[in-house]
């Protein structure tokens, strides 16, 4: 069945695109939406947003592939993304990095088989004076610690 | 000289210290835009911006005042402001921390600039992953709808403004001001070739100006005490530098921290007087003054300017730690003020592993669209890497100078200089430890990037102070 969004979504989309002189402007916001929605941007999604905005369904995978947060498989039911650059690494990054594909039995971009969780590493997440952190879904959890990592993760498998 | 101010920090940890009220009664919010826009003529904000010497918070250090004169006096077409809170540059975290804790200022900024530059809407392009920094912006702008100071007629002026937050999806180069252009519009977030400059030709190719969130944030300061005033508040008033802004530490610091300072401390006095000291008290190796795409200084580095009529004169011979951070003066010691935020390596710190990582998040960033820089970001990468293994010969050191000076000024972004900067700053001085790896004197397996005291964590709880 083709895609398409439930009926707030869509309202959201008709507030996004009062936005912008331009639909192609609302793709990234509406991307944003399918996402939250279905889990991933699949080939449906894309031509959904296509047909919506009236732009080449080339031109939405272009934008598509081009920016890390769309997933273009499915994920987990949580995503996890561990900053590894500098000045975290500086703070133990590796480290955390290490204890969490050890404690979830997984790599970095690799899903749980439970499908619970997705472990990710990230590039600069602005919080360099709060390292080492890491993203979980949409919050921030800072000045991480291993016993901070382990409660995160347990919490979120068995959620 | 290290100055403590709070013109932007001082709702910073207040109880709902982001709401309306709060900006109202600590900050007398909203009251600076209402009398700019009731008292003064478009021209006499721009001509009053300028003197604030605000140098661009993002990181190339553009004044203000001079940007906001390129747009055009008159014209027919759309104007707009967009805000840049891409912030994602590594060891910065200060754009974060305005959005979270003081929004309100961000948007009195926007009313200014709006009508300053002769636009109506104003875009703050905010990174995805900063859903707080979203969800307060938008929280300022609809408590500030309500009460009228954003709309058709924002305090009975006849000067229509509206702010927009509008979300990317995780890409480090939209940050580069065109390319967050053509993200906003909805394209991917590749670069421009300049000309046409956003003034001419921006947002949705109308005359557009983008201002940093910092810089947009110190305007409604600037304007309340008068912009000269606020320039002077700064040490480096006298070779355009003005204001205050604010400074970020981390890495390895005792007190990693986001502080309010009038312009001009120093790399010393940041680390020491604010940071508390290189953690586990050991000695500094070297920091990253502002960003990772600026150069790293050596606290064993001095200034040479001994021609009395150099600007750097004043401070020749002292150690480069001992000079005011300032866009010019650091400019003047081989390195860039950047944003302000300074990343701190304690001795023991292994530069090539610092270089690695570094150089993996560029090659993971890059957007692709030129050659020298696609493919440079990943031969520096691959070098470092054979480098640390042991496997490389000492031309394949010498060959990190040639890929980094093959991308320099062939792209058409700064992205590029940006990698290859702190690529060369990194080789020209450590080459001492690039080079043991290749005879073998050290081992990949033996290089660390932590401290003692820092096995896995940070040893203090950091805060915004």
């Amino acid at each position: 069945m083709p895609f398409e969004l439930t009926k707030d979504r869509e309202q959201k989309l008709a507030e996004i695109l009062t936005r912008y002189p331009t639909k192609m402007a609302a793709l990234i916001p509406l991307l944003h939406l399918c996402q939250e929605q279905n889990g991933f941007v699949s080939e449906d999604v894309m031509s959904f947003c296509a047909h919506k905005l009236d732009v080449p369904p080339a031109h939405v995978e272009g934008v598509v592939t081009f920016y890390t947060l769309f997933n273009r498989t499915p994920v987990g039911k949580h995503q996890v993304w561990v900053c590894r650059t500098l000045p975290c690494a500086l703070r133990g990054a590796d480290n955390i990095v290490a204890q969490c594909e050890k404690k979830l039995g997984i790599h970095v971009g690799e899903t749980t088989s439970d499908g619970k969780v997705t472990l990710r590493s990230a590039e600069c997440l602005a919080s360099c004076g709060t390292a080492p952190m890491m993203q979980v879904d949409k919050e921030y959890f800072e000045n991480l610690t291993p016993e901070k990592v382990d409660a995160l993760l347990d919490k979120l498998r068995s959620d | 000289m290290l100055k403590r101010t709070d013109y932007l920090t001082k709702v910073y940890g207040k109880k709902s210290g982001w709401t309306l009220d709060v900006y109202e009664r600590e900050c007398d919010g909203y009251k600076t835009a209402q009398k700019v826009l009731t008292s003064m003529t478009r021209d006499q904000v721009v001509d009053e911006a300028k003197k604030a010497n605000i140098r661009g918070r993002g990181g190339a250090g553009f004044p203000m005042g001079v940007k906001w004169s390129f747009m055009p006096k008159q014209t027919t077409k759309p104007c707009y402001l967009v805000i840049n809170a891409d912030e994602g540059e590594p060891g910065t975290h200060k754009d974060r921390t305005l959005m979270e804790e003081n929004p309100h200022s961000v948007i009195e900024g926007c009313i200014i600039g709006c009508y300053g530059i002769g636009a109506h809407v104003a875009y703050i392009y905010v990174r995805d992953e900063l859903h707080l920094s979203k969800e307060r912006l938008w929280g300022a702008i609809e408590e500030a709808k309500k009460k009228g100071y954003l709309g058709k007629t924002p305090f009975g002026k006849d000067w229509a403004v509206d702010v927009v937050v509008h979300t990317g999806a995780g890409a480090y180069i939209c940050g580069e001001e065109t390319s967050l252009l053509n993200s906003l519009e909805g394209r991917r977030g590749e670069p421009r070739l300049k000309p046409p400059f956003p003034a001419q030709a921006g947002a949705f190719g109308m005359p557009s100006t983008v201002n940093n969130l910092e810089t947009i944030a110190a305007v409604p300061t600037a304007f309340k005490m008068g912009c000269d005033e606020f320039s002077k508040l700064s040490a480096l008033h006298d070779i355009k530098d003005g204001g205050v802004r604010l400074y970020g530490i981390n890495g390895h610091i005792k007190k990693p921290c986001v502080v309010e300072l009038a312009c001009g401390p120093t790399l010393n006095e940041l680390i020491n007087d604010i940071g508390g000291g290189v953690l586990g008290d050991k000695k500094c190796l070297c920091v990253i003054p502002g960003g990772s795409s600026t150069p790293i200084l050596l606290p064993e580095e001095t200034v040479n300017a001994p021609d009395e009529k150099d600007p750097m004169h004043k401070w020749h011979g002292m150690s480069v730690f001992d000079v005011p951070l300032g866009v010019d003066t650091m400019r003047n010691v081989g390195t860039m003020l950047g944003t302000c935020c300074v990343t701190v390596m304690a001795e023991g710190t292994c530069p090539v592993l610092a270089m690695k990582n570094l150089m993996q998040f560029y090659k993971h960033e890059s957007c692709g669209q030129c050659t020298p820089c696609r493919e440079g970001s990943a031969w520096l990468f691959n070098t470092v890497d054979k480098i640390l293994d042991g496997n490389a010969t000492m031309a394949d050191v010498d060959n990190l100078h040639d890929i980094a000076n093959g991308i320099m000024g062939n792209t058409i972004c700064a992205f590029g200089e940006g990698t290859a900067m702190p690529a060369l700053g990194f080789v020209k001085k450590f080459r001492k430890h690039f080079e043991a790896y290749v005879t073998g004197a050290k081992k990949h397996s033996e290089a660390t990037l932590l401290v003692e005291t820092a096995e896995s964590g940070a040893t203090e709880p950091a805060k915004v102070e």
